[in-house]
């Protein structure tokens, strides 16, 4: 397995990390490289880089890049269970299996994510409210621990199960995915688009809208005043038809945009027309699946808007019962702080969850993407602090800046996870930055 | 209904060969895999008849097991329908290496050349009889000009290049088509973390530019194309004045 030093990030691109990276092609080469790895900071497993900070990273360390391990293994047409390597992609199992009306039972908002690191996060979508998180859908796992072991475990092996869905690689190096499904009855959704006036127009809107499919809602984070938390609710819902989908025409972001090309202006300008482009009485579209799910995806490169210096994003869910405080207090400290970009995302979480360090819990998600300036760090720090409050957590997908600190007190069920891994990898050979900045590998 | 085509596939395990592999069968062709790592062939095999609903099979291969080409070409004779051959096979030992170990430079020309000579040649008649087919051959810019950093592997690809033009000669008289592809760099475990790289092409882009090019019956190919205004600059270099570059 052929090592080279390579500067890695995550899709934020900060943190960077120097690490020596081995890209492996074939299945058995990946796992002895794996299970061979001796480096001082330990290996870490690396997908397509679609996680936002340094959940991935590994400085000073070894890293596998799994994204050529990408076969579909296998697929059973009567239950819909599917086997894949941990490389696949998303975008690979809509071109695959949309067109025989499956789908991935719940996917993040890019194509572009690999399953495996899909399974290590325990990604939430659209649906979660209603169908829970990606974890729930898994059916099996084969799981290689550092010493070159290999087990299969499924949702009975519950502590390991549990330890390594959401468990941030730290449990092993996931070599084989079984997952179901979903059946759809045809290629696209209808969508319901409607504007949201204020913050309490939005959270009642997004309750009339919990019986959706799909539900996503876009906020304003430069609003403020009496427009703080305007936004646009989308609701969708599958309809019948043919499967196909339009050809897909991608553009990329050519290059890094100078670091003063997005500011408080051209930012309130952008969510401005983005709020009006939704007529006042709302409308109704029927939009292929690929662009409901992947609206970006279409941007190729999209983070270089951000400029050489990166940006973070910041997403948390705070419980129902404290959530419309919560977030209003979250956004008025965004808004004051002028540093908010472009839209924000704001929806409903259900209870549906598959790990320990799983993210989900009953509320309102809100997540934000913040150009990395000075102050950004305290800014963070108190969004943090007013999601501890309430009671609610960040989310491991897209952090770069929790402490270790919080991160206990938001996951309760750490000490579960700790034992765990402290079973089938007590000598830390697998790490990363973000194990070593949360402290995951401590005793509980 | 006529049979579906079948692309044999010679060094099925490298990435140009499975984005290869999978947009021929997303073509409806039929897949030989043809290679010495069996369990991860098995595996690509699996990948393309799960997601396109051909054929895949696998079938023992070793460019340096010269013998065993024969009976692999033996046992395609009876199949049905268009029988394609894609060779991508083919290894870039260290040029440092080469110099210090002559048998790596050995090893090198015997899979590049020897090897796909020995399987092109026992495959030719077969191709001949059945009068149809493609067969696309991987050599490389490297084989263009022989550089300091790259030249025994150049070497084997020259030479692998003349031998595909007299195919095509051959062959081009019985309706089978040969087409020679150069790639430029691509991003696969070959080029992986070697120093020096850049304009670097996917290998699914790579395969998408080759079945389109052999559909047209395209004779010599560079993929990504601007390799092609690259390359002749480089060749159109003095000789007098090359010998002294280190590119």
């Amino acid at each position: 397995m052929r090592k080279a030093e390579r500067e890695l990030a995550g899709w934020g691109r900060f943190p960077r990390a120097r690490c020596d990276a081995a890209r492996p092609e074939r299945f058995a080469e990946a796992v002895a490289g794996f299970s061979a790895s001796s480096a001082a900071n330990g290996i870490c497993l690396y997908g397509a880089g679609r996680s936002y900070g340094d959940c991935a990273l590994n400085g000073g360390g070894t890293t596998l890049i799994t994204s050529r391990l990408d076969r579909i293994l296998a697929f059973d047409a009567a239950t819909g269970i599917v086997q894949v390597e941990p490389g696949v992609d998303y975008r690979r199992l809509l071109e695959i299996f949309l067109p025989r009306g499956w789908l991935a039972p719940v996917t993040p908002g890019t194509g572009f994510a690999t399953i495996g690191g899909a399974v290590a996060l325990d990604v939430h979508g659209k649906n979660h409210e209603r169908d829970g998180s990606l974890g729930q859908q898994v059916t099996e796992l084969d799981l290689v621990s550092p010493d070159g072991s290999a087990r299969t475990i499924t949702p009975l092996d519950s502590d390991l199960f549990r330890a390594t869905i959401g468990g941030v690689g730290l449990t092993g190096f996931i070599t084989r995915i079984a997952l179901r499904l979903a059946r759809v009855p045809g290629g696209q959704v209808r969508v319901r688009t409607q504007r949201c006036a204020d913050l309490d127009a939005f959270i009642a809107a997004l309750q009339d809208a919990a019986g959706a499919a799909y539900t996503v809602g876009w906020i304003d984070g430069a609003a403020r005043g009496s427009a703080l938390g305007r936004g646009i609710l989308e609701t969708a819902e599958p309809i019948a038809g043919d499967f196909t989908q339009p050809p897909e025409r991608a553009r990329r972001v050519p290059v890094e945009f100078p670091a003063m090309a997005l500011n408080r202006y051209s930012i309130a300008a952008f969510n401005e027309a983005y709020f009006r482009r939704v007529p006042a009485a709302g409308r109704t579209r029927d939009t292929p699946w690929r662009s409901f799910l992947y609206p970006l995806d279409a941007l190729h490169d999209w983070n270089r808007i951000y400029g050489k210096r990166g940006f973070v994003q910041f997403q948390c869910v705070v419980p129902f019962e404290a959530g419309p405080r919560a977030v209003r207090e979250l956004l008025e400290v965004i808004s004051a702080s002028h540093k908010a970009s472009f839209l924000a995302v704001l929806k409903r979480m259900g209870a549906g969850r598959a790990g320990f360090l799983s993210f989900p819990m009953p509320g309102l998600t809100l997540a934000l993407d913040f150009p990395r300036r000075p102050g950004i760090e305290e800014l963070y720090a108190r969004l943090c602090a007013i999601t501890l409050n309430a009671g609610g957590r960040v989310y491991l997908a897209k952090d770069a800046l929790l402490d270790a600190a919080s991160f206990r007190l938001m996951y309760p069920e750490f000490s579960q996870f700790a034992e765990v891994r402290r079973s089938v990898d007590p000598d830390c050979r697998i790490s990363h930055d973000m194990a070593r900045r949360l402290r995951l590998q401590d005793a509980a | 209904m006529s049979a579906p085509p079948t692309w044999l596939i010679l060094g099925a395990s490298s990435a140009i060969a499975r984005a290869f592999a999978r947009q021929a069968a997303a073509g409806g062709a039929n897949i030989l895999l043809a290679g010495r790592d069996d369990d991860d062939l098995q595996r690509t095999a699996a990948d393309i008849s799960t997601s396109y609903n051909v054929a895949a099979r696998v079938e023992k291969f070793d460019a340096v097991d010269f013998a065993g080409h024969a009976t692999l070409a033996a046992s395609l004779a009876d199949l049905d329908g268009v029988l394609n051959v894609a060779l991508l096979f083919g290894i870039m030992p260290d040029q440092a290496a080469m110099d210090a170990d002559p048998s790596l430079a050995l090893a090198c020309l015997d899979a590049n050349v020897v090897g796909a000579i020995s399987i092109l040649h026992r495959l030719a008649p077969l191709l001949e009889a059945r009068r149809a087919g493609t067969v696309i051959g991987f050599g490389s810019v490297a084989g263009d000009r022989g550089r300091l950093k790259n030249y025994i592997y150049g070497a084997s690809k020259a030479a692998l290049h003349t031998y595909l033009a007299g195919l095509r000669n051959r062959l081009g008289r019985s309706g089978v088509h040969v087409m020679t592809v150069k790639p430029g760099f691509v991003d696969t475990a070959m080029t992986f973390g070697l120093p020096g790289m850049f304009l670097v092409a996917q290998p699914s882009d790579v395969a998408r530019a080759c079945l389109a090019a052999a559909a047209q019956k395209r004779d010599i190919i560079y993929v990504p194309w601007f390799w092609w205004g690259i390359m002749t600059i480089i060749c159109a270099i003095p000789e007098r004045l090359f010998k002294r570059l280190k590119i």
